[in-house]
């Protein structure tokens, strides 16, 4: 086999193992969307109740609960940003640092410091690499997080937002999260929210009439609003962890596609020049051989 | 008339359906929730949830903590965990 012949060979069987490994990746990604699309749908009722009953409070109270209350003079931002553990997802990670850093920049614009808190390895070594502080990371759990997981990131949050932030260097005055946002199949966001204090509290749909009335308050308002803004951190950020976790598969689904596809373009185009190649060996052969017969068959009949 | 009633965690609905009573207990005490309850909304402790549904079963919860909210006859229980 000639030298041409064989490097072809060995770059295709090259092509053809990586292949391998990106359509196992591909379809393991799609069989676990699909999982991750339910979890999604599964903690949606509680995250709806839940904001569902915070608006009602919030409306229907007139106490001034710290969680609620926009800061005067706001002096530092926690930013939560969601990546994922692992590569091989395309853009994924890379979307939401940049949407992070773009947020950071509109906060120092404002003049507030920030703090960040990293869930997943992708944004952690990010910012490693480039020195900066990190406030909290929490990794090993980006494709598939419980509600344990956003608990703890949950309550480190809180932990630094009850702090006066105008005295105590590690209080913060709002909360900001950055998520990738699951739409689709094919259409994934990453975007960035506030959590803290509470903004526009989100509905899809407009509160039926008569719902909002006035509530009594067991055991009062006040009460009932220290217990329920921290769950309500948690389930945002359970949430926003599942839908990550969802965008996070669709987003390694797609890469690894485009992977396998291009590995099935290098193996056409490598087995066309394998064929040219061995083609022209025959060809030469052939030559080589009608050459040397006539060769032969002139100097025999040149000796006669 | 009935209530409706939603139970769930936030890895799950538990519960959902229509109910003839509820009762709970709540930082305050235990609590039964009937139909045309004003609106409420209350704190729960470590306890037990029992739903009487529409058609007579009653089915028993342990939930550690959580809220209950009543209005227009419609009940949600959130809960961190159900065993």
């Amino acid at each position: 086999m000639g030298a041409q012949l064989r490097i072809y060979r060995r770059r295709m069987r090259s092509v053809k193992a990586t292949k391998k490994i990106t359509k196992a990746m591909e379809l393991i990604s799609a069989s676990r969307i699909v999982k991750a699309q339910q979890r999604v749908a599964a903690s949606t009722p509680y995250a709806n109740e839940l904001t569902r009953a915070v608006s009602a409070v919030a409306t229907y109270s007139s106490v001034d609960h710290p969680l609620t209350t926009e800061s005067v003079n706001p002096k530092r931002a926690a930013v939560l940003i969601i990546s994922a553990d692992r590569g091989m997802a395309g853009a994924y990670s890379n979307n939401a640092i940049k949407e992070g850093e773009q947020l950071v920049a509109l906060l120092r614009e404002r003049g507030l410091e920030t703090k960040s808190y990293l869930v997943g390895r992708k944004a952690v070594s990010y910012y490693k690499f480039r020195n900066r502080e990190i406030s909290g990371q929490w990794t090993g759990f980006s494709d598939n997080p419980t509600y344990e997981d956003a608990r703890e990131v949950a309550d480190a949050l809180i932990e630094a937002f009850v702090l006066d932030a105008q005295v105590d260097p590690n209080g913060v005055d709002e909360i900001h999260i950055i998520f990738t946002e699951f739409k689709s199949m094919l259409t994934q966001n990453a975007m960035a929210k506030r959590m803290l204090p509470l903004e526009v509290v989100e509905s899809d749909t407009p509160a039926p009439a008569g719902f909002l009335q006035m509530y009594e308050f067991e055991p009062n308002a006040e009460v009932v609003l220290d217990a329920l803004l921290p769950r309500y951190i948690q389930a945002r950020v359970f949430n926003a962890m599942l839908q990550s976790a969802a965008s996070e598969h669709a987003a390694r689904r797609r890469a690894m596609k485009s992977a396998t596809d291009n590995a099935d373009d290098l193996i056409k185009s490598l087995t066309r020049l394998a064929n040219a190649a061995r083609q022209a060996e025959i060809t030469q052969e052939i030559s080589e051989i009608v050459g040397g017969a006539d060769a032969l068959a002139s100097a025999s009949a040149g000796s006669e | 008339m009935t209530l409706k009633v939603e139970l769930v965690s936030p890895t799950q609905r538990v519960w959902s359906g229509e109910a003839e009573s509820v009762s709970a207990r709540t930082i305050e005490g235990d609590i039964g929730i009937l139909t045309d309850h004003t609106a409420l909304f209350a704190v729960l402790v470590d306890g037990q949830v029992s739903i009487k549904g529409a058609d007579g079963t009653t089915t028993e919860f342990g939930v550690s903590g959580g809220f209950l909210s009543v209005a227009n006859n419609r009940v949600s229980i959130l809960t961190e965990s159900v065993n």
